[in-house]
């Protein structure tokens, strides 16, 4: 066994593929099997590669499983060990149910992002040709802190990636199998349960409460699926389990949603109707007052359909619940000062919105007016002062701004030209020359002119220029301040990086405006970026190494 | 724009209009010239109550002499409330085009708990508990009382109204629920009390039906509205249900028993009157010697005991001596209730007619027909007199004087069956009086009579010569409008097979059958794959609903179903079912799409639009026809046949088609709207269903699209949504379906406009 200095963690004698025994390998990061008495290994897949395992029923003379990749083919291994092949197997399965998902997420979800980050986004991928095509830096360090921070980003406004929902059907997915011997086998994958600790937040709590000191997590589910609680159509009563009061409590959620009513008017039942008739009028034969007459078939049908409502209603909670811890932070924050409640002063109530919505016609409407989205404000105040810097500064509140404009518009209605004492007709024309386009004071208009002064290619050049060099400073500023050993090699790498691309890319630039007659000062502002890194890092190495002395 | 309907001045808020907006407020115009009724039916969705609402307005403002007031009836709370801001955007578009301000004035009146503002009172949850506390706070007795006592809690937004409001009318403008509440906290008035003092001067009054068909409700509310109005009664599809339920009565043993009850409370209260207070009796007794003309002045707050007799049946005669005295009359109710206990005593169903009943009831305990005519009338003034605070308690006693009186006023339109036990359950007994009305035009004859001009209008009144039959009235116009669509934007389809060419049917004989369950179930499936959010699909009742539910469990069809849409369902639970309907709305709105499984005739089906992606298909699974079994159904249909010459059929069908139009109906709610309309019946292909369709549907109903399978009906769906989901503009619209005033005004566009309605 040659070439392993890979952590074994599983090693299975006697296993069979395509009719030849062999040994079946487990190692971290990829499972392989080999032949009797050879080192090579014909069999090897990356647990990132492999798509699910498939095992025989247990009925079955053949024990064996099977593994399908992400390519689509498969290959089965045969425990052949008769005395411990389903123990073998078992082991087997148990390790890479731990293992595949690990892997499953990782590798495929980076890659894709990366793939998805870089078609979105075009000066992304410039950059990326500009500096990982072309060598400045490696592509790894060109993710290292692009991907943590767009899932800072996403974490942030959780809108550029979505929560994955849950499958309402994911209880039909573990399809119960019959063992042969008058039991039902269900299949649970890490999937499913999770989709059910996020449906029902009562069973998690169970779960917490009791596995694994109470039960085996086997026996957890067994009781769960045993339970009056999953077969909630079935009135078995009296039969106590640990999930009957889940059951007691989603009862009780669902009480409590019915009694809290609706929020939208349109579709209160209840509100609907104006005037009921009064008890014993109509033609509508009155609802039978007993209930004895209600038979135990349709007491377990309305069973099965609260049971539908509150799973659909669990399911579309469940989906929503992330988003929540967010928003209830926002409403924390706010509501420890007073204004935090008047955004909803600004926001029409919710019946006249849904009346308006109801009664308008748009096609009948000359143009579609786009409804302005209203401002959501937390704190109004804020919004109208905007951010006061923390300086102590005379603090002009807007009732102050009002007054002065309106001194300065009292004054002007009360000015009076003096013509006795005027300028002079040169001085006036010299200022007007100052402050016309090109003058002394318009100096900042001469910017404009690079538009038309450079040719577009030169510009578009230019602009990459400044990306990439954006993006190298970015680098080089987030390693300050350095204060682990890591920063300190990447700060360090991060200089050369620099220079190096001063050296390939800016200098061959500066070369090719100078042969065109156009103005060197084009790239002066890149150089003096580049020189202030520069000199920062000057400054630290030289501390560095007066702290080394 | 300004439009000229045949020679009318017609502000209409809006810069396009739908062709068949313009040809609906000609007919309309026609028959308010005409001073008549009329029957118009136009799909919703294409702006019928703003064309409604511009014509009359103008024809109120043109011609204020010949039309005093509109009276606009609708049947919900939400359709009431968005009348009212469809009008509010036309005054203010009045006030915009003409500059000045208009004084109109328009309110919604609604139920005192809909605008209460009673800090207490409003607080309650129930409409009747909110009328009993408000009658407990504001009746007139209450009320004197305070002036020898004053602890006695009185409603001090009703005493502010009741000593400033009267004088000073509210100021024009239009006052929605809300409004009317706020203007209310504003002044410190009773709003409801207020409202309702305003109609009789408003220009505009928005209601729901009871305020007009319900005699009992009407006699108070509606008795001073004057003539010269024109009364709208908008998705009028199911008018005679309305006019029918609000004379029937049902009797229980256990309403015998809280009578009783209530007529020993009667008694002891009686006694104990008479040793303290004998004076009261004696005047009581006076007054109705005198007739009942001036116990008829009722005071507005006395709502509770009202008349169930028409207003032009009221009494004007004295009661009669029999039970003119407190004591004579609770030993007349004790007998008559005594009556009924033993009626109730059968083992065997009876059916009679009232005529019968009277005989019987004077053979056997010499009740006469006379002092019966008076029990309400009679019981309702010795409520006032005994000073009885909270008449909820009375309300058992109440329905029995009500019976009393509609059974011995009216000879012809009721019968009475009384059914030992529910069909269902033979083994348990629980006997029931049917007291039930058989002909919708009783209630609704005054109403006719009454007021200038009734206008029936919904979008499903097909076929239209049925309602004037039925409701027996002689209407100038009949009309039924059809919607021009430059796309066409519903899809009607029926299914009649599965896939395995078993017809599928909800027939009596075949609905449990297991082939066709699943059929039913492999259908929704098949479409929940492929209709983009919202699904809504209709059974023809609960039970069935029910039953489906669970072998669609069984069979694991709801749970490939879950995989592709979340599933809601309707219970007999109102609060439950609105928290589904909002939990699948929420579905449809983040784009998980969801199916919501209702029943016709239900809550759902008759009160909640689903607009947009809220409705993208509806599903009719069988065709809704009423339990047939039932013997008041049965008593109903012979009097139609007898009455109307309507054949039982023909009303069955007719009643069925016009739910399941209803159903399909919710979910296209305009032109920019579109939506598959799927009937999971073979029997809707005949011709005698498909033609009571409305006019609306049937024009889309293609032969290719009549008895499809499954797999059909998917690849019809599918072609048809792909094409939905194209942009669609308003140059599309333009010119065919949408008109600009230019374009209206073009001889050719006139000429196809006049083809649009097409007269009954």
């Amino acid at each position: 066994m040659a070439s392993l200095s890979e952590e074994v963690l599983l090693v299975v004698k006697r296993v069979r593929q395509r009719k030849q025994d062999g040994t079946l390998y487990m190692m971290a990061e990829r499972i392989a099997w080999g032949p009797e008495g050879k080192d090579r290994f014909p069999v090897s897949h990356l647990y990132a590669d492999i798509r699910c395992q498939k095992i025989s029923p247990d009925g079955k003379a053949k024990i064996q499983l099977q593994l399908v990749l992400h390519t689509g083919e498969s290959s089965t291994f045969h425990f052949a060990n008769e005395s411990t092949a389903l123990k073998d197997r078992d082991a087997t399965k148990e390790l890479l149910q731990q293992l595949l998902p690990r892997f499953k997420k990782k590798a495929n979800k980076e890659l894709e992002e990366k793939n998805r980050m870089l078609q979105e986004d075009p000066v992304l991928f410039q950059l990326y040709k500009d500096l990982v095509v072309s060598q400045v830096i490696s592509a790894e360090e060109f993710w290292a802190n692009r991907l943590s921070l767009s899932s800072v980003e996403n974490s942030l406004s959780n809108d550029s990636k979505q929560e994955v929902g849950i499958s309402a059907a994911f209880l039909a997915d573990i399809r119960p199998q019959t063992d042969g011997c008058n039991g039902l086998r269900y299949n649970l994958t890490s999937d499913i349960i999770e989709s059910i600790f996020r449906t029902y937040p009562t069973v998690k709590q169970k779960y917490a409460e009791n596995v694994p000191h109470n039960l085996t997590e086997k026996e957890f589910w067994t009781h769960f699926f045993q339970s009056h609680y999953f077969h909630r159509d079935r009135l078995n009563t009296g039969q106590q389990d640990i999930f009957s009061e889940c059951a007691k409590q989603d009862e009780k959620g669902l009480k409590s949603m019915v009694t809290q009513g609706v929020k939208n008017p349109m579709v209160d039942l209840l509100a609907l109707e104006d005037k009921t008739l009064d008890e014993g009028y109509g033609t509508a034969a009155a609802p039978s007052t007993s209930n004895v007459t209600k038979t135990l078939r349709e007491n377990s049908n309305c069973a099965i359909i609260k049971r539908f409502n509150h799973h659909s209603a669990m399911v579309l909670a469940a989906g929503l619940r992330r988003a929540e811890p967010c928003s209830d932070q926002t409403s924390e924050t706010s509501s420890t000062d007073g204004n935090s409640r008047d955004s909803d002063l600004f926001q029409p109530p919710l019946k006249k919105v849904k009346l308006q919505e109801a009664i308008e016609y748009d096609d009948l409407q000359s143009d579609c007016r786009r409804k302005p989205i209203s401002l959501n404000l937390k704190k109004s105040d804020r919004y109208s002062h905007g951010p006061v810097p923390l300086q102590s500064q005379p603090y002009t509140s807007s009732q102050d701004i009002l007054n002065s404009i309106a001194v300065i518009q009292q004054e002007m209605k009360s000015y009076k030209p003096r013509l006795t004492q005027v300028m002079s007709s040169s001085a006036a024309s010299s200022a007007i020359t100052s402050l016309s386009p090109g003058g002394v004071l318009m100096q900042g208009g001469s910017q404009q002119t690079v538009n038309q002064l450079v040719p577009s290619d030169v510009q578009s050049e230019l602009k990459h220029l400044y990306t990439a060099a954006g993006e190298l400073l970015r680098h080089f500023w987030t390693c300050f301040p350095v204060n682990t050993l890591f920063l300190e090699e990447k700060v360090v790498k991060m200089q050369s990086n620099l220079e190096r691309f001063q050296l390939t890319k800016l200098r061959p630039f500066q070369e090719k405006i100078q042969r065109q007659y156009l103005s060197a000062n084009l790239t002066a502002h890149l150089e003096e970026m580049l020189q202030a890194a520069y000199s920062k890092f000057q400054a630290w190495q030289s501390r560095r190494m007066m702290r080394k002395t | 724009m300004k439009l000229n309907i045949d020679g009318l001045l017609v502000y209409f808020p809006y810069d396009y209009i739908y062709p068949e907006q313009y040809s609906y407020m000609l007919e309309l115009k026609k028959t308010l010239d005409a001073k008549g009724h009329g029957v118009l039916e136009m799909p919703s969705g294409t702006g019928k109550t703003i064309s409604l609402l511009s014509l009359i307005v103008a024809y109120q403002t043109t011609f204020p002499l010949e039309v005093t007031k509109l009276i606009y009836c609708s049947r919900t709370v939400p359709e009431i409330e968005k009348v009212v801001e469809e009008l509010r955007k036309l005054i203010d578009y009045y006030a915009k085009e003409t500059g000045a301000k208009s004084n109109f004035l328009a309110l919604a009146l609604s139920s005192r708990k809909n605008l209460c503002i009673h800090p207490e009172v409003s607080a309650l949850r129930f409409g009747k508990e909110v009328d009993g506390k408000c009658h407990s706070l504001t009746a007139s007795y209450i009320r004197a009382q305070r002036h020898s006592n004053p602890a006695q809690p009185v409603c001090m937004f009703y005493e502010e109204f009741d000593s400033v409001g009267r004088q000073v009318p509210i100021p024009s403008g239009i006052y929605n629920l809300d409004d009317l509440k706020d203007f209310g906290r504003r002044k410190g008035w009773c709003p409801y009390f207020a409202a309702r003092y305003a109609i009789l001067h408003a220009n505009i009054v928005v209601y729901s039906y009871h305020y007009l068909l319900d005699p009992k409700i009407a006699d108070l509310v509606s008795k001073e509205l004057a003539k010269k109005s024109v009364v709208v009664f908008d998705e009028a599809h199911n008018i005679d249900n309305v006019c029918i339920d609000s004379m029937s009565v049902n009797i229980t043993r256990r309403t015998l028993d809280r009578s009783q009850a209530n007529v020993e409370t009667l008694q002891n209260t009686i006694n104990r009157i008479k040793e303290t207070d004998a004076a009261k009796l004696k005047e009581e007794y006076r007054r109705l010697v005198e007739g009942l003309k001036e116990a008829n002045v009722a005071r507005e707050t006395d709502i509770y005991l009202s008349n169930p007799v028409l207003p032009d049946e009221i009494l004007k005669e004295a009661i009669p001596g029999s039970i003119r005295t407190a004591e004579h009359f609770v030993g007349f109710m004790k007998r008559f209730l005594e009556y009924l206990k033993s009626r109730l005593r059968i083992h065997h169903v009876v059916q009679e007619s009232a005529p019968q009943f009277l005989k019987d009831i004077f053979e056997k305990v010499c009740i006469d027909r006379k002092p019966l005519r008076f029990c309400a009338e009679r019981l309702r003034s010795l409520l006032r007199t005994l000073e009885i605070a909270d008449i909820a308690d009375f309300s058992a006693i109440t329905l029995i004087s009500h019976f009393a009186t509609l059974v011995s006023t009216y000879s012809k339109g009721f019968t009475i069956i009384i059914e030992p036990f529910e069909d269902r359950t033979p083994t348990i007994a629980n006997p029931v009086l049917h007291f039930s009305c058989m002909d919708p035009s009783i209630a609704i004859k005054p109403v006719f009579g009454r007021f200038q001009s009734v206008i029936i209008t919904s979008g499903t009144l097909s076929p239209l010569d049925i309602y004037p039959r039925i409701l027996d009235f002689r209407p100038v116009t009949v009309a039924s409008f059809t919607m021009t669509l430059a796309r066409t934007c519903l899809c009607p389809l029926i299914v009649g097979r599965g896939n395995d060419q078993v017809a599928m049917t909800s027939k009596f004989e075949t609905r449990e059958d297991f082939a066709v369950i699943r059929n039913y179930g492999n259908l929704l499936l098949e479409m929940s794959a492929i209709v983009p959010d919202g699904i809504v699909a209709f059974f023809t009742s609960y039970i069935y609903m029910e039953n489906i539910v669970a072998s669609w469990y069984e069979q694991a069809i709801l749970e490939n179903i879950q995989r592709n849409k979340l599933i809601f369902i309707e219970t007999q639970d109102a609060a439950e079912t609105s928290m589904a309907l909002e939990k699948y709305q929420e579905a449809c709105e983040n784009g998980r799409g969801a199916i919501l499984l209702s029943v016709a005739r239900g809550k759902v089906s008759e009160g909640i639009d689903f607009v947009h992606h809220f409705g993208r298909a509806v599903i009719m699974f069988g065709v809704p026809y009423v339990y047939t079994q039932s013997r008041i159904l049965k008593a109903r249909l012979e009097y139609l046949r007898d009455q109307f010459q309507i054949r039982e059929n023909d009303f069955l069908t007719f009643d069925a088609m016009r739910h399941a139009a209803q159903c399909v109906g919710r979910a296209i709610r305009g032109k920019t709207d579109y939506g598959l309309l799927i009937f999971a019946d073979k029997r809707y292909a005949r011709a005698d269903k498909r033609g009571k369709l409305p006019r609306w549907i049937q024009e889309h109903l293609t032969d290719g699209s009549l008895n499809l399978t499954i797999d059909e009906t998917v690849q019809l769906s599918k072609h048809f949504l792909r094409q939905m989901a194209q942009p669609f503009r308003r140059e599309d619209q333009l010119g065919l379906s949408l008109l600009t005033l230019e374009q209206l005004q073009s001889e050719d566009m006139l000429q196809k406009i006049a083809k649009i309605a097409q007269q009954a």
